[in-house]
């Protein structure tokens, strides 16, 4: 009996090892889309003097860098009850995560109100300050989808599917997050020498 | 507790499916199948009927080019106001002429070719039961058909498809008011491409992670059938490339529906001055052809890869120079990245860099030719069995040289002045993407028919569909050369209005008559396909005597493949008419200590053991047999 069961799990180990890696290579699809996105703004602005970001970029896009920052944190933290198998404890440092990332959204619209009022809407005839909008629009999709990834892995938890496959979700999504921490500085990065 | 877990052995092992078989519902077997090869079947004939829609359409515009003053009553029964007075109206012939490459270029020759190839012959070519995800795999097919849905919807709005030509730049993709198809048909375009862009990434993910993580034991790299590195090779050029075409995509939309400038500059409407300020048109070519050029190659690898399979099979004769065509894949795959600027030759764009892209167009010419070469260097003496899949490889080869060598012309940026935007450009990559890559793809169904469908197609049908189709591609493709030198420019609705192009009406007619012939023939190949798949003869098992994992599973598909455990590769693909061995084929599968008669020490290399083994076994050989002479 005890190899009955080892057989399959093994198995299904087996095949979890492919699935991960598709998560990476989408990874890849999204930084070919932000390298385009950035490499539109670059050629679209191109040494003109019209164009380019005219504005202070508003200090709400610190406060996203810092919220993410520490939700990559709290991913970390989650991640690592996961492995020491202290369930609550994950479940805690989920919850943390996925409210930091509703405190991201938060302040990423704060900042969309911001350059609106101080002259620079998403309807310009300067496109590079659309460009703001575009780039932060698109990051928050992906937060969007990372949050349903980290309630999916919540509630499945929660449910008491089998410590490998809780893994395997700890691990996706983290692996996730840690990308939109790190997209997101690239592209905080990317405004501040532009302006 | 035991009991699940021996569901558990019988779902993943792949043993003893009959059982399993009995739980699926005609909807999970037929239409919500995860099962790989009935999503190749899926996305096949999808793209057949495709194909089919996208060939009529072409007709249609053909009849206006031949005959242009001529009235057709029956196309008003059939268009209605399209077509008032039995003539195409020239917004619609736009249409047509947009929707046509959009459908062959995208629906056709990358979800139709990549999406059957890939999926029917990554598991089985390299033993694997299934996809990495086949959940994802099958959300890539029906993500591809509501696009396809989505497209053809577009006929059926007041305002008509969209007409901006395939490329859809703008402005006049953008502004609703520039054309009548850039109205609702347009957004119905981009919002059918946003779906198939999803499903082609999904699509090609899959495919990539199938392919480095899930080979079967004995089955490293270099040992991977050539169709296989192009289905992967042409899976990366889409990862890379489709993203781009989204953040292009994208902010057109915005263009479009939230009035910003991203695009727009300067514009003036019907006299009325458009408020979009400060944006660049050519900013959209660059995203679109960062995309676009690679595109064709991933329209173009996977029927090269196909292409590499059937030629050696056929010729009995190893690939010629298998690392060679490989590097050229890598090659053109990298290649493919740095040449979209050949599109732009005339936009403007500064000289130096006009040169810049000059070079690496000609230089990806270099991998190209020596695929070529390497084809034609297999053929060179081999025993050619003429299967009409053999033959239509054979076409891809001739297409592929011959539309190859006027990219060389247009490659030149200074030509490029005259040349571009004339029928010339239609001339060049009708015949090397178009006949080429259709040319490759009905290789690969005549060719894994037995596979998809347990049954044979007919072969003389095949032969009278081959002749129609490449003699037909000639016709109408060839001709085109001399009217684009002689500037005819393309996309234009009639030629009788201007002077010089008059003389070409009677090319036109020639070329629509021809058109029309051959898309007939079309017919001998739908016949013969969708009568075969229930009255075909009956396929054996390896009905081509190939060497690749698919021939080792059974005809009857099963859910996991083999039957048993998969089985282990020994050896590459292409040991035909090896010397020394009593067979003229020695199927991947077959170790080597199986065939001591033909192996050669360089099948050995870094294997010391082995190489010693085999000398002393050749030493043995020979003494036995000098034995026997002298008996
Ligand atoms: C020998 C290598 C090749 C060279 C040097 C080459 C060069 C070019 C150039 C310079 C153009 C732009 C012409 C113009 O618009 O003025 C062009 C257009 C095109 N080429 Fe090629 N090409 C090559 C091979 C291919 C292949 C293998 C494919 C596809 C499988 C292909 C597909 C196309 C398509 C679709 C267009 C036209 C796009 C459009 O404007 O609608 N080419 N080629
Ligand atoms: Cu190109």
């Amino acid at each position: 009996m005890l190899y009955m069961t080892k057989i399959p799990l093994e198995q299904e180990i087996q095949s979890l090892k492919p699935k991960k890696f598709l998560m990476w290579l989408f990874i890849i699809t999204s930084c070919m889309l932000f390298a385009a996105l950035t490499s539109a703004y670059i050629v679209y602005t191109g040494g003109n003097p019209t164009r380019g970001i005219k504005v202070q970029l508003p200090v709400a896009f610190l406060y996203s860098s810092c919220l993410i920052i520490i939700s990559s944190l709290t991913m970390h933290y989650a991640f690592k009850a996961t492995k020491e198998l202290q369930f609550a404890k994950q479940r805690l440092f989920l919850a943390l995560t996925i409210l930091l990332g509703f405190a991201f959204f938060a302040s990423q619209w704060i900042a969309w109100t911001v350059l609106f009022e101080s002259g620079a809407p998403f309807v310009n005839s300067n496109a590079s300050e659309s460009f703001i909008y575009v780039f932060s629009a698109f990051h928050i999709l992906h937060i969007f989808a990372g949050i349903g990834m980290m309630v999916y892995t919540f509630i499945k938890q929660n449910k008491g599917i089998p410590q490998y496959r809780n893994m395997f979700n700890m691990e996706l999504t983290s692996l996730f997050w840690h990308f939109l921490d790190i997209l997101w500085i690239y592209l905080y990065v990317f405004l501040l020498l532009n302006q | 507790m035991s009991s699940t877990a021996i569901n558990h052995t019988l779902e993943h092992s792949g043993h003893a499916h009959d059982e399993h078989a009995h739980h699926q519902s005609f909807l999970t077997k037929y239409i919500f199948s995860t099962d790989h090869k009935m999503i190749a079947k899926q996305f096949l004939i999808t793209g057949i009927i495709m194909a089919v829609i996208g060939m009529f359409l072409s007709i249609l515009f053909r009849i206006q080019l031949g005959w242009p003053d001529q009235s057709f009553p029956l196309l008003e029964t059939f268009l209605g106001k399209w077509a008032e007075g039995g003539r195409i109206k020239p917004d619609f012939y736009l249409s047509l002429v947009t929707i046509h490459g959009t459908i062959m270029v995208f629906f056709v020759l990358t979800a139709g070719l990549s999406g059957t190839f890939s999926n029917l012959l990554i598991p089985l070519q390299l033993g694997a039961r299934d996809m990495a995800s086949p959940l994802v795999n099958m959300l890539s097919y029906w993500f591809f058909f509501t696009a396809c849905v989505i497209m053809m919807g577009s006929f059926f709005t007041e305002t008509g498809p969209a007409s901006a030509g395939w490329t859809i730049y703008p402005p006049l993709s953008a502004l609703p008011k520039a054309i009548s198809g850039s109205g609702i048909g347009m957004t119905l375009w981009l919002i059918s491409m946003v779906f198939f862009i999803a499903s082609s990434l999904m699509g090609a993910l899959n495919y990539i992670s199938t392919i480095l993580n899930m080979r079967t034991k004995g089955m490293d790299l270099w040992k991977m059938p050539l169709t296989i590195w192009a289905l992967f090779l042409t899976a990366i050029l889409g990862t890379l490339s489709f993203p781009v075409l989204v953040a292009g995509v994208v902010l057109l939309i915005f263009d479009r529906s939230f009035g910003t400038s991203f695009y727009l500059s300067d514009l003036v409407v019907q006299g009325q001055i458009l408020p979009q300020q400060g944006g660049s048109p050519i900013l959209f070519q660059h995203l679109f052809w960062f995309l676009g050029h690679p595109e064709v190659y991933i329209v173009i690898m996977p029927a090269l890869g196909i292409t590499s399979e059937v030629i050696a099979t056929n010729s009995r004769k190893p690939i010629f120079g298998y690392h060679a065509m490989v590097y050229s894949l890598i090659g053109i795959t990298v290649l493919s990245f740095i040449v979209w600027g050949h599109h732009m030759f005339v936009t403007g764009m500064s000289p130096f860099l006009g040169g810049v892209f000059m070079i690496t167009t000609l230089i990806i010419a270099v991998p190209s030719a020596v695929k070529t070469f390497n084809y034609l260097a297999t053929l060179w003496r081999g025993n050619i069995r003429f299967t009409p899949a053999m033959l239509f490889a054979i076409g891809l080869v001739s297409f592929f040289i011959s539309g190859g060598l006027t990219g060389i012309f247009l490659g030149n940026a200074a030509l490029d002045i005259n040349l571009h935007d004339t029928y010339f450009v239609v001339a060049h990559f009708h015949l090397v993407m178009g006949s080429a890559a259709i040319c490759g793809m009905l290789s690969g169904v005549y060719h894994w028919f037995p596979k998809m469908f347990g049954r044979m197609m007919d072969e003389k049908l095949g032969y009278l569909h081959f002749w129609f189709t490449f003699i037909g591609a000639y016709l109408v493709f060839f001709p085109m050369h001399f009217m684009g030198l002689d500037g005819v420019p393309r996309r234009y609705y009639a030629f009788t209005e201007f002077e010089f192009m008059k003389e070409w009406l009677t090319v036109n007619t020639f070329i629509s008559w021809a058109a029309i012939i051959s898309a007939l023939g079309q017919v001998a190949f739908l016949w013969n396909f969708f009568h075969s798949i229930f009255y075909g003869k009956r396929a054996t098992q390896n009905p081509w005597q190939s060497n690749t994992l698919e021939w080792t599973t059974p005809v009857e598909h099963l859910h996991g493949n083999w039957p048993g455990e998969i089985p282990t590769v020994y050896r590459w693909p292409y040991d035909y008419s090896k010397p020394g061995s009593p067979v003229d084929f020695i199927p991947q599968t077959i170790p080597f200590s199986e065939t001591m008669s033909s192996n050669f020490s360089h099948d050995f290399e870094g294997n010391p053991e082995a190489e010693r083994i085999q000398l002393e076994w050749q030493k043995n050989d020979e003494a036995e047999r000098l034995a026997e002479d002298k008996v």
